[in-house]
């Protein structure tokens, strides 16, 4: 029995080819074959014979099936490994194009300006931007001969022959979306207004078109000290620094009183800013309390209800805090520049993950 | 406003640096814009002493002198003719910028002889022109600074410049008198008294003023002047001219520089007339319409009716409060003088100044406001200084229409700082404040000074003591959130939407562009635009005349911008307004998304291809689905002539509601932008979209089957103009029950199938409910799809 094993396991090792493995397994394993027709012969066996060479030849079996199939595994493994050593591929070779787009800078910052408001409880208003000349500037305390009005180099659009009205206009900030909120809402009221504001400027850091974002808290106590806070909570979350100086310098605008202009403490170097450190300040918003006459604008009593309004370019502190240095690309769509300076579609401003990446 | 700092200390007694002043200037709402001091430019110059001056052996032209400097006695090689021992010359020592030759001195030798420094002329020091040899001091000491001797002895050189931006609230800081009572009111020192002067008439004036009943109200209040005879009217005092040059004004002669003396020193615009040239009496009036003037600025103006203007009896002579005549102004020759102090409208002024689009100092002031108090003291101390000046005798004063009564009193709550803008200042000093500001406190009444036009209710009270007070001061408070505990939402559900449609515009490869709102009028009339109603009355260029009537010819000109630039395969998308009229309510938040050249770069794996409309479809298809439309939309012909019209479709929910539209472009409208090759591009109307009727974040519950689904593939032909919807509609509807979907999958035109034919494969995926599909059943339904499908395409299942 231990020849039959022994010639059996050599020549399964030996085997070169599955072929050869089965023709072995018939030999040994088959319906005729050699083990197969000993272990038929154990009904002829005395019970004591059968007793000790049944087990025996089970167990034959057994290693040789075993060697049958560890050695087919072998095989089968060689064979793979000969296969795949075939199947080289240029892994350099660049994957399959996906396109990738880009969200605009203005989108981006926009969407922080609104996270960090909105955590504070700001909703967003909107309003038109062919604008009558009503909320444009009389309801914010322009009146028609007020010098405020030939410095803002307003757009107005065209008046057909025999419409008297006064021309709408092009809205020269978002300042009449306070008044538009302020008729729809009423008081208290919390709202940013985004978007395209214009003037008749065109040179090396002005275009017609840009964008501004208002602000507008209004309530029964709210004052120029709670503007402070909210203006140095806003700058600290958009630049994403610890710490922020703002400065506030007495200003005036028709539509605040008292009226500030902000400036941020900060450092110019090799023409990168840091927020919050350094000998320099920036001017970055305007900003007071509204004017009494506005909050009437928008039919609201001055007597019960006060609150600070503020205005910020978002072209402009989009080139601040990302280092983008001319406007006029902003509006130029070089697929260039889109790239460079865009947001990936995922980069989703949240408070809990950050502004920026 | 410009001034200098002798002339603010005219006014103001103070020890106050520059620096101190002008940050003390922005602080207090005067926002410092410039700061010229020539003394910084002068600071390394100092004091020498030439003991001893050789000539040099090898030049005939210069001179080598030991000079006794702040650094020792020091050997300096000069060319000047006048160098020469014993004189006090200024130094540059080694390391000195010298501004007028542009140079930083070093130690060096001239000539083979050693030079340690260089002594200057004025017009090296850009100080003058002067060049004709080194400045000869007649006093001072070796080592002593110039500009301290400047200081000293020649202050006007070294006299430093503020120019401030004045906000148009504030005409009162447009005198410097009025600068010097803020900056006192912040305690950067003391008022000096103001100048006073009153100059009795020697005889009856020989011109006469008056004005029309109709011009009283709106027009001018008071019209004031006096002749003064016998002038000499050459150039000013030097003291006058450095000053008026300083600040950038021409020194004409004393009559005009004294009343733009006055202009500036206080905020009073005068003006002179030659009073030759003047026939009979001045009257102030509005013009009939027509007339015209040549004025000072040697440009003739013609008035429309209304406009105010001072005639003499052979017509107009100045444009009231805006800018003289150029007929009646004075000249070297003018012996007898006319001088006007007048108080016109400050609405009127503008009005007419921008009418007649001049920009003058008196136009600047009087729109904003004078004092009108001051009108009187004002033509009383100009007359003092032309007398003074120019010699001559006034005669009484003449005068037309009255001051104004301008007096007016707020309610000073003290507590209002507090509660307005949140800044602890004492009552006592906030009275003293208004009071330092000219406030007359009565009570708790404070009477507004005639000078300040702006200060119109209590909240004015408010902003004059906070901000001398200074808003530094002011400390930020919490402010409490809205309402308590995690901040609600805040975006609508449309801007909600905006956001979700840009984001996955972005992430379906598109670049987002913000261009421009308005267009040329070409481009916004292949778009259904450029009509009067969108047209800019002021356009700042042709290119940008019109509001965009669409936001696609804004993306086809900077998808034609890029190929100029070599950037061929392009996805540009913008989401924003666009304007289908003139009125605010004219505008309608548009997506739009443009494909032009390949979907990619040339690549290894031949997936690039050129871009087609139903790359614009899927797109448009996935925008829509991120902003909530329904997947069940139809697609119908017949959008607006600037798309390819066979090769488009409106996305709609029923005939009427259009959500978006895509397809190619025309080709026209595309070559008119210079867009090179076909564009395809969608639009989205995001507002279109209907709000989902459910509320609640809850889903309908899932309902799967474990049966096993069927998938069975047929093909039809039909004629070539048979929509793949309708068979698949058809399809669909042959058991509405069974079958799950139908999706076409292959799409065979001409060929064997012959002249307008076409195949359509389509796979029909059943899902049994109740029980697996047998064989009969699958036989049964498809029977029915085809024959739904014969009838409704009048197609035959292919064989």
């Amino acid at each position: 029995m231990d020849d039959l094993r022994d010639k059996y396991l050599n020549a399964i090792a030996a085997a070169e080819d599955e072929a050869a493995l089965e023709e072995l397994r018939v030999q040994a394993l088959g319906k005729k074959g050699e083990i197969s027709l000993k272990m038929r012969e154990l009904g002829k066996m005395t019970q004591d014979e059968r007793k000790e060479a049944g087990p025996k030849l089970n167990a034959l079996k057994d290693e040789i099936n075993a060697a049958l199939a560890a050695k087919r595994e072998a095989l089968a493994d060689a064979a793979l490994d000969e296969r795949l050593r075939a199947e080289w591929l240029d892994v350099t070779l660049p994957g399959r194009p996906r396109p990738s787009g880009s969200i605009h800078p203005v989108s981006q910052v926009t969407e922080e300006v609104t996270a960090i408001f909105a955590d504070m409880g700001f909703s967003v208003a909107e309003g038109p931007q062919v604008e009558s000349d009503w909320h444009n500037f009389d309801a914010l305390n322009i009146p028609g001969h007020h010098p405020a009005r030939a410095e803002m180099d307003t757009f107005y659009m065209h008046r057909a022959d025999g419409d008297d009205r006064p021309p709408h206009v092009l809205r020269t900030h978002t300042s009449p979306v306070q008044i538009r909120a302020m008729e729809l809402a009423g008081a208290p009221l919390r709202v940013i207004c985004p978007g395209r504001v214009y003037r008749a400027d065109y040179d090396q850091t002005h275009t017609p078109m840009f964008h501004q974002v208002e602000g507008l808290a209004i309530d029964r106590d709210i004052s120029m000290a709670n503007l402070k806070w909210c203006l140095e909570e806003f700058v600290k979350a958009f630049f994403e620094v610890d710490d922020v100086e703002l400065r506030f310098r007495a200003s005036h605008f028709p539509f605040t009183e008292p009226s500030a202009e902000v400036d941020i403490r900060c450092s110019w170097q090799g023409g990168t800013l840091k927020v919050g450190e350094g000998d320099d300040w920036l001017e970055i918003l305007g900003s007071g309390m509204v004017h009494p006459k506005v909050l009437m604008a928008g039919n609201i009593d001055p007597a019960y209800w006060q609150g600070f309004a503020f205005g910020l370019g978002i072209d402009r502190i989009a080139m601040l805090k990302y280092g983008i240095p001319d406007l006029r690309a902003f509006f130029d769509s070089d697929l260039r520049w889109l790239r460079h300076y865009g947001f990936s579609a995922l980069d989703v401003p949240t408070l809990r993950a950050g502004l920026s990446r | 406003m410009k001034f200098t700092l002798s002339w603010l200390k005219d006014h103001l007694e103070t020890d106050a640096t520059v620096a101190e002043i002008a940050e003390t200037l922005t602080d207090i709402g005067l926002e410092v814009e410039d700061v010229q001091d020539p003394a910084e430019r002068l600071a390394g110059f100092t004091l020498g002493r030439v003991t001893k001056a050789d000539k040099h052996p090898d030049a005939d032209k210069l001179t080598v002198c030991q000079v006794e400097t702040a650094e020792g006695m020091q050997q300096i090689i000069c060319g000047a003719p006048n160098a020469r021992q014993g004189i006090t010359a200024v130094i540059a020592s080694p390391g000195t910028y010298v501004p007028g030759i542009d140079t930083t001195i070093g130690v060096g030798k001239i000539r083979g002889v050693e030079s340690h420094g260089m002594m200057c002329s004025e017009r090296e020091m850009e100080l003058s022109d002067e060049h004709e040899g080194i400045i000869e001091l007649p006093s001072g000491e070796v080592g002593q600074r110039f500009s301290d001797w400047l200081a000293r002895n020649d202050p006007a050189k070294v006299d430093p410049v503020i120019e401030i931006a004045i906000t148009p609230n504030r005409p009162d800081a447009l005198g410097v008198r009025g600068i010097a009572l803020d900056l006192a009111a912040r305690g950067l020192g003391t008022m000096k008294p103001a100048p006073e002067a009153s100059v009795p008439g020697t005889f009856p004036s020989p011109i006469g003023v008056s004005i029309d009943d109709d011009t009283r109200q709106g027009g001018c209040f008071l019209f004031a002047g006096r002749m003064i005879r016998g002038v000499t009217n050459g150039p000013s005092p030097e003291w006058l001219q450095d000053r008026l040059r300083a600040i950038g004004l021409r020194p004409i002669s004393a009559l005009v520089d004294i009343t733009n003396f006055f202009t500036y020193d206080r905020n009073r615009p005068l003006h002179v007339f030659d009073a030759a040239r003047v026939a009979g009496d001045l009257r102030v009036h509005r013009a009939k319409g027509g007339e015209t003037l040549q004025a000072l600025d040697e440009r003739e103006y013609t008035f429309a009716p209304g406009m105010v203007v001072i005639s003499d009896d052979t017509g107009v002579e100045s444009i009231g409060g805006i800018m003289g005549g150029e007929h009646t102004g004075c000249t070297e020759e003018t012996v007898d003088v006319f001088l006007e102090a007048a108080l016109w409208d400050h609405v009127q002024i503008a009005e007419t100044g921008r009418a007649l689009k001049i920009h003058s100092d008196a136009r600047y002031r009087f729109e904003r406001g004078v004092d009108p108090e001051f009108n009187m003291p004002g033509l009383e101390l100009a007359t003092r200084m032309i007398l003074d000046l120019c010699g001559g005798e006034a005669s009484e004063v003449v005068t037309a229409g009255e001051v104004p009564d301008v007096s007016r009193a707020y309610r000073l709550d003290t507590d209002r700082v507090q509660s307005l803008v949140g800044m602890e200042i004492p009552a006592d000093e906030q009275r003293a404040t208004l009071e330092a500001l000219g406030f007359r406190l009565e009570g708790d009444m404070a009477h507004v000074p005639s000078w300040r036009p702006d200060v119109m209710g209590e909240a004015d009270l408010v902003e004059e003591v906070a901000r001398i007070a200074s808003l530094t001061r002011l400390e930020g408070r919490p402010m409490p959130r809205a309402q308590v505990g995690v901040p609600k939402p805040v975006l609508s559900p449309l801007q909600k939407r905006e956001t979700n449609a840009r984001r996955t515009a972005a992430a379906l490869g598109y670049n987002e562009c913000v261009t421009y709102s308005f267009i040329d009028s070409t481009a916004a009339a292949l778009f259904g635009g450029g009509g009067d109603d969108t047209m800019l009355a002021n356009p700042i260029s042709s290119e940008m005349s019109h509001m965009r009537p669409d936001l696609l010819p804004g993306l086809l000109q900077a998808a034609a911008r890029n190929q100029a630039r070599g950037q061929t395969d392009l996805a540009l998308f913008e989401v924003g307004h666009a304007f289908h009229g003139g009125e605010p309510e004219d505008q309608r938040l548009q997506v739009s998304g443009l494909l032009v050249g390949r979907t990619g770069p040339k690549d290894v794996h031949g997936t690039s291809r050129t871009v087609d409309l139903y790359d614009a479809k899927a797109d448009a298809e996935a925008v829509l689905s991120a902003i909530g439309a329904p997947a069940k939309v139809q697609i119908l012909r017949g959008a607006a002539d600037w798309w390819h019209p066979g090769r488009h479709g409106k996305i709609c929910l029923g005939p009427k509601k259009v959500l978006g539209v895509f397809g190619e472009l025309h080709p026209k409208v595309s070559r008119a932008l210079d867009v090179k090759g076909p564009a395809v591009g969608f639009t989205i109307w995001p507002a279109e979209v209907p709000q989902p009727r459910r509320s609640g974040a809850t889903r309908a519950a899932l309902q799967i089957s474990d049966l096993q689904p069927v998938e069975r593939d047929f093909a039809f032909v039909v004629d070539a103009e048979v929509e793949a919807a309708a068979l698949v509609n058809a399809a669909a509807g042959a058991d509405k029950q069974l079958i799950e979907n139908v999706r076409v999958f292959d799409e065979f035109v001409g060929g064997s199938l012959g002249e307008n034919k076409k195949s359509l494969a389509i796979t029909v995926r059943l899902q049994p409910h109740e029980k697996t599909l047998k064989d009969a059943d699958i036989e049964a339904v498809s029977r029915k799809i085809v024959e739904k499908v014969e009838k409704a395409t009048g197609g035959v299942l292919r064989g």
